[in-house]
């Protein structure tokens, strides 16, 4: 048999729940090792990489599966961009404070800003958890659909 | 109002071919591009670009909202809209108004009054024009009726269709329920539209259409007319201008027809009236087309006049500056559309990195393309790769230009259908001009599917 990205996205989230830190897998001469805390590379987005890692190679860490510490270098900034093209506005409503400044924490749901196009309001949201290191997006103009919005340095801590 | 910055909102090569009139005019042009068209030429010759949305046209090129916000925030005075896309939707043009930018093109209501093409053929019969035989039909028990009184073979088109999408041709009775349902339940899902009418299918018929340009306010001059009969699945492949072989008072009666068509409209801006001429020369109104057309460059060499140009002016309020006595026709001009096609395969589409291109030169050629070598023809859109225009004084002189244009044209990296350009130039009936609409068929030795799908607009 064969590991299909899914199985192995399911047995990461065994291993999430899990009171263990780490797992070793042999069937039919795949090995998978799975280790809570391994160091990962930077990736765009935690479940898309888990999905993408085949299922004939051996992780070295998988992402999702992170240190509980958050991680400070600069590799771990991740982009938030414009899911769509339109104007980008920081705050709910003229006069309001923004949704989020340079510091402030977020969570996968927290809406970072608004893109209006044609009066047809449509929340951004962070999509990561962690710390808003720059807001490179412009209250009140035009953004193109991929311009980054901000940057937010990931934690997996709750 | 003074036009200075226009949004383009397309790809390929009509966005190159906006871009250059543009330059000339001094306009500042803004390339409204998807994802998959950041790094394309066009995108490198525009102004600025703004990525409008992913590569999928349904998230990107045909989001209307998407593209006004564009317009509005670059700031720019119009929109043009190229052709296909967004081109012939009146949404935009009526977004566009309320916003206060100017929609190169007609207004909202002239593009609803060309799309259903029932409402079309009556304001035809309205100026005088001849339409096929044929009528709506709402049923099955109506449509056999109607086939049994205007005669097989028959066609039976979709009413917001066009362009020979949502098209079915029967050959008799029999097949007329099996027919009206595919038709019906594809126009439905390509056009949110399941009206169906039939028409009398016209066999030995060539396409014909006349260019016309309005100003809005009733005036309506036309540039001759162009014959496109060469085509494929109802896709055209091959188009000149002057259309060979037409008597002076049938080309002035065409030409009047589609004048009198557009003035009825108080059309604006550029259109073209397309007809179908039969083996006896008569000739019945088929539908406008409310946007500037793929084959204009062959209406440009021979009458010298900017078609785009002229677009802008009207929209930007100049009206025509052109009268009906300042167009004048001087020798012939043909086009070949240089697809990424296989002709090998079905003429199946063949995207891919095109390695390298060169494309000719010479007197007369003239070529509107958005490749150069290291281009990608994407999966996404269709497969126009270019045009080659050739121009000459006489019709014998084009065709021999355009065969030596296409022989000196080198693609590699992607199929295209170069070799059956070069076979419809060399071959007789094609030389000694006037084809119908059967003769490609007829050409790759074929027999006419019997109830044949077009795929592609």
């Amino acid at each position: 048999m064969t590991l299909t990205a899914r199985d192995i996205a399911e047995i990461t989230r065994l291993l999430e729940d899990s009171s263990f830190d780490e797992l070793q897998l042999e069937i039919d001469g795949l090995k998978l090792h799975l280790k809570r805390g391994a160091p990962s590379p930077a990736r765009p987005e935690q479940h898309s990489a888990v999905a993408a890692v085949p299922a004939s190679v051996v992780p070295a860490g998988l992402a999702g599966v992170q240190a509980d510490e958050p991680v400070a270098d600069a590799g771990d900034l991740q982009d938030v961009d414009a899911p769509m093209l339109g104007t980008f506005y920081r705050a709910p409503k003229p006069g309001e404070p923004p949704f989020v400044e340079v510091g402030s924490r977020v969570e996968p749901e927290t809406i970072v800003g608004i893109i209006e196009v044609m009066k047809l309001m449509n929340t951004v949201r962070a999509g990561v958890r962690g710390t808003v290191a720059e807001i490179p997006g412009r209250d009140g103009a035009l953004v193109e659909y991929g311009e980054t919005l901000l940057r937010v340095r990931r934690t997996t801590e709750p | 109002m003074s036009i200075r910055r226009i949004l383009i909102a397309n790809r390929g090569e009509i966005a190159i071919r906006i871009i250059r009139t543009c330059r000339e005019l001094g306009i500042e042009t803004v390339l409204a591009a998807s994802d998959a068209d950041r790094d394309s030429l066009p995108a490198r010759l525009a102004d600025r670009t703004i990525c409008i949305g992913p590569a999928r046209p349904a998230d990107s090129y045909l989001k209307v909202e998407t593209i006004v916000q564009a317009a509005l925030g670059a700031r720019v005075d119009a929109i043009h809209p190229g052709y296909g896309f967004l081109s012939e939707r009146p949404e935009l043009a009526r977004l566009c108004a309320r916003h206060g930018v100017a929609f190169i093109g007609p207004t909202a209501a002239q593009i609803e009054a060309v799309a259903d093409k029932l409402q079309a053929r009556s304001a035809a019969q309205a100026a005088g024009i001849p339409v096929v035989p044929g009528a709506a039909v709402d049923s099955i028990d109506s449509a056999v009726s109607v086939a049994r009184r205007i005669g097989s073979p028959l066609l039976v088109k979709a009413v917001g269709g066009g362009g020979g999408r949502g098209m079915k041709r029967v050959e008799g009775l029999a097949e007329l329920p099996h027919a009206m349902a595919l038709a019906a339940s594809e126009a439905g899902a390509a056009f949110g539209d399941a009206r169906v009418y039939l028409e009398r299918f016209v066999t030995g018929g060539r396409h014909i259409e006349v260019q016309v340009l309005g100003d809005g306010a009733g005036r309506v001059i036309h540039l001759g007319e162009r014959d496109c009969s060469v085509q494929r699945r109802y896709q055209k492949l091959v188009e000149e201008a002057p259309a060979p072989g037409l008597s002076e008072p049938l080309r002035q009666r065409l030409q009047e027809s589609a004048v009198r068509f557009a003035e009825r409209l108080s059309y604006r801006g550029a259109g073209t009236v397309e007809f179908l001429l039969d083996e006896q020369n008569a000739f019945y109104f088929l539908e406008m087309n409310a946007r500037i057309q793929v084959e204009h460059p062959v209406t440009e060499a021979v009458t010298g006049v900017d078609l785009v140009a002229e677009q802008i002016a009207i929209a930007g309020g100049a009206g025509l500056r052109l009268g009906q006595s300042d167009i004048h026709r001087r020798g012939c001009a043909i086009e070949c559309r240089v697809n990424a096609e296989d002709p090998s395969r079905d003429f199946c589409p063949s995207p891919g990195l095109v390695t390298d291109v060169s494309w000719p030169t010479g007197p007369g050629i003239r070529v509107d393309t958005h490749i150069a070598a290291g281009s990608h023809v994407s999966p996404y859109y269709d497969s126009l790769m270019a045009k080659v225009i050739a121009h000459g004084p006489d019709r014998p002189t084009a065709l021999q230009r355009m065969q030596e244009a296409i022989a000196a044209t080198r693609v590699t990296g992607v199929t295209t259908n170069l070799p059956f350009h070069a076979l419809v130039l060399g071959e007789p009936r094609f030389r000694a001009g006037a084809v119908d609409t059967e003769f490609v068929t007829q050409l790759l030795g074929v027999s006419a599917v019997r109830v044949e799908s077009a795929t592609r607009g």
